[in-house]
């Protein structure tokens, strides 16, 4: 028992050290793309709380990650707020619309709960294009450089960057780690496995399906106002049904239910679109191929056939 | 244009909206019902059957007519035949489980969309018509000698549109005499009601899957085949169709056929009337919203008795 808990912290943070040793090692083009993936990673990890550690299978992500991206975005530009406030903002406002999906979308279960979260999503992407004179809708915004200064740092500059994107994803990832380890977290699994067990044992499992809910829609959001502060646009795409797709497409190929899944998967699904959209403008057949192979040959991902075969005791 | 006159073209119009949204809604809702299975690519369907439509008139370029006839015949046909092999080759091997099928049909939506792309690429093809005449309508107007019939200017409807709308209310006839009159129809009917039972009594239950799953595309299919000379075909296409399908489909009640064509006219003339005098986007902000809330607050559908 002792020896696993070493193997896991010996694991995670030899993951954490190599992406900060990364930074200096690799090239132009990889660093960017790597800041992305760190972003987006964090994105997964939000959606992992609530798809592979709750088992509540989400298709409305995009609302949460993009109220976070808004909510920093017209934080700047409509109420002048500045850097630091407006990502406050995001994150305070995907935490407040989880609250309100979470608590009307809890009240059905399974089919009903993707439709409706889809719905809720379809319908919050369809009320940015509406409101275009603040949005300026498809075309969306950009955030100047001048406003994208943290702590005296600029948040364009490709190093400082990186390091932003590093400090957002350590911040999930141990938050998610944290998590793992509390009460909270056995129950969410235990909820995951056997909804009714959890609730004859006396867990109220609607209160913690709603705090899975918000603390999954936190971290998108995180996720969704750091990628417009450190990337410098703001997008109505970043809330289509795609931008829900993705994080579903990521926490499969990596592995749902593992703290490491939405990371590798993240990378994986990001270099195998970077590479095919070289070849095609078609790129999103590769999403839809990887999708089926893996409901069909690999329901448990990357991570979770790793967990199967090697390594037990991988959270 | 008056008040008056501009309603009826807008509910007209709308009208046309409901009969093909009632054929696509009602493909959903028979996959539903029989399977429990959601079909996300159901929208691709729609497409592919615009598409194959557009592909098959060009190959009987100058036949407008001979060519539209036949994609009305083969198109429905192929997309059937594509939608029952991807149900043995990806449904059946996940053994329906309602969370992986979603899954699974997301990604057969990209699958589908991103060949078309690749193949039949990024524009917007139109399809001829078959026939195309304009027909004038009249509208009543209050002169000194009492009521009488005037012809406003801008106030007709196609040939083509008015037979659009039959011909969906003779294929929806005919589906409903199927379901309820044949022995396929009781076939389906069995499966749905207890898929064990239905297998007990040597009910080939996967070949009714697949036979369920090909009819509801085919009739995505027809519906996109009918509407491609009115809208063009295109490979984005099948968002739209999918979106409102599902609004249909929950609003009518979980996979019932009676409701569903019921909230398609709902739906149909409604969009149709509230796209006209307000705005499109707004219509369907409310739309989604209602089959969100519908579906939080009332399950069964608002037409249907039945549990989901």
């Amino acid at each position: 028992m002792k020896s696993e808990i070493n193997k896991v912290i010996g694991l995670h943070g030899a993951v954490l050290a190599i992406l900060f040793v990364l930074q200096f090692v690799l090239p132009a083009y990889h660093h960017g793309n790597l800041a992305r993936i760190m972003v987006l990673a964090t994105y997964a990890i939000g959606y992992n709380l609530l798809f592979g550690y709750t088992g509540l299978l989400s298709l409305g992500h995009a609302l949460f990650f993009a109220s976070g991206l808004y909510g920093m975005g017209l934080g700047m530009t409509q109420l002048g707020l500045g850097t630091g406030p407006a990502l406050l903002l995001g994150v305070l406002a995907g935490a407040c619309i989880g609250a309100l999906i979470g608590a009307l979308a809890l009240r059905t279960e399974g089919v009903a709960f993707m439709i409706v979260t889809l719905m809720f999503a379809q319908a919050g992407y369809l009320t940015i294009l509406y409101f275009g004179t603040y949005t300026r809708g498809d075309e969306g915004f950009v955030i100047q450089q001048a406003d994208r200064l943290l702590f005296g740092l600029d948040l364009s500059d490709p190093s400082v960057r990186y390091f932003a994107a590093f400090s957002i994803f350590c911040v999930a990832f141990l938050v998610m780690l944290g998590v793992l380890r509390s009460r909270f977290g056995k129950v969410l699994i235990a909820i995951r496995e056997n909804e009714e067990r959890a609730m004859m044992l006396g867990y109220d499992v609607m209160r913690y399906k709603l705090a899975a809910v918000i603390l999954s829609a936190t971290l998108s959001a995180l996720a969704g106002a750091g990628y417009g502060l450190l990337f410098g646009y703001v997008g109505a795409s970043f809330a289509s049904v795609q931008y829900s797709i993705f994080p579903l497409l990521w926490v499969l190929l990596g592995g749902a239910g593992t703290l490491l899944g939405p990371l590798v998967g993240t990378v994986f699904m990001f270099y195998l679109i970077d590479l095919s959209s070289g070849i095609t403008t078609a790129y999103m057949l590769i999403a839809g191929v990887v999708l089926v192979c893996l409901t069909l040959f690999a329901p448990q991902g990357l991570m979770g056939e790793l967990r199967n075969r090697f390594w037990r005791w991988l959270p | 244009m008056d008040f008056g006159p501009y309603l009826m073209l807008a509910t007209l119009e709308g009208a046309v909206t409901a009969a093909v949204l009632a054929l696509t809604a009602s493909g959903l809702a028979l996959v539903f019902g029989v399977m429990r299975v959601v079909n996300v690519a159901h929208g691709e369907f729609f497409m592919l059957g615009a598409v194959l439509a557009w592909w098959v008139t060009s190959l009987m370029e100058g036949y407008a007519a001979l060519g539209f006839a036949l994609a009305l015949l083969i198109v429905p046909v192929l997309v059937a035949a594509l939608a029952a092999l991807a149900d043995i080759t990806v449904l059946k091997r996940l053994s329906y489980d309602p969370e992986r099928t979603i899954v699974a049909t997301i990604g057969i939506l990209y699958i589908l969309q991103q060949v078309t792309l690749m193949t039949y690429g990024p524009d917007a093809r139109p399809v001829t018509p078959p026939f195309n005449t304009r027909l004038a309508l009249p509208w009543v107007e209050m002169t000194e000698n009492g009521l009488s019939l005037y012809w406003p200017w801008g106030l007709s409807i196609t040939s083509y549109k008015l037979a659009v709308i039959g011909a969906a209310v003779v294929v929806l006839l005919a589906l409903w005499a199927l379901m309820t009159r044949s022995k396929l129809g009781l076939m389906m009917r069995a499966t749905e009601q207890d898929r064990e039972m239905a297998l007990a009594f040597g009910i080939p239950v996967e070949r009714v899957y697949a036979l369920v799953f090909g009819l509801g595309a085919g009739l995505a299919a027809l519906a996109a085949v009918l509407i491609v000379p009115i809208q063009q075909a295109h490979y984005l296409m099948g968002g739209e169709p999918l979106l409102l399908s599902f609004i249909v489909v929950i609003i009518g009640g979980l996979g019932s056929l009676p409701g569903t064509v019921l909230a398609a006219l709902l739906i149909g003339l409604s969009d149709g009337i509230i796209s006209v005098f307000f705005s499109p986007t707004l219509a369907k902000i409310l739309a989604t919203l209602l089959v969100a809330l519908v579906l939080v607050f009332r399950p069964q559908g608002l037409f249907g008795a039945r549990r989901a």
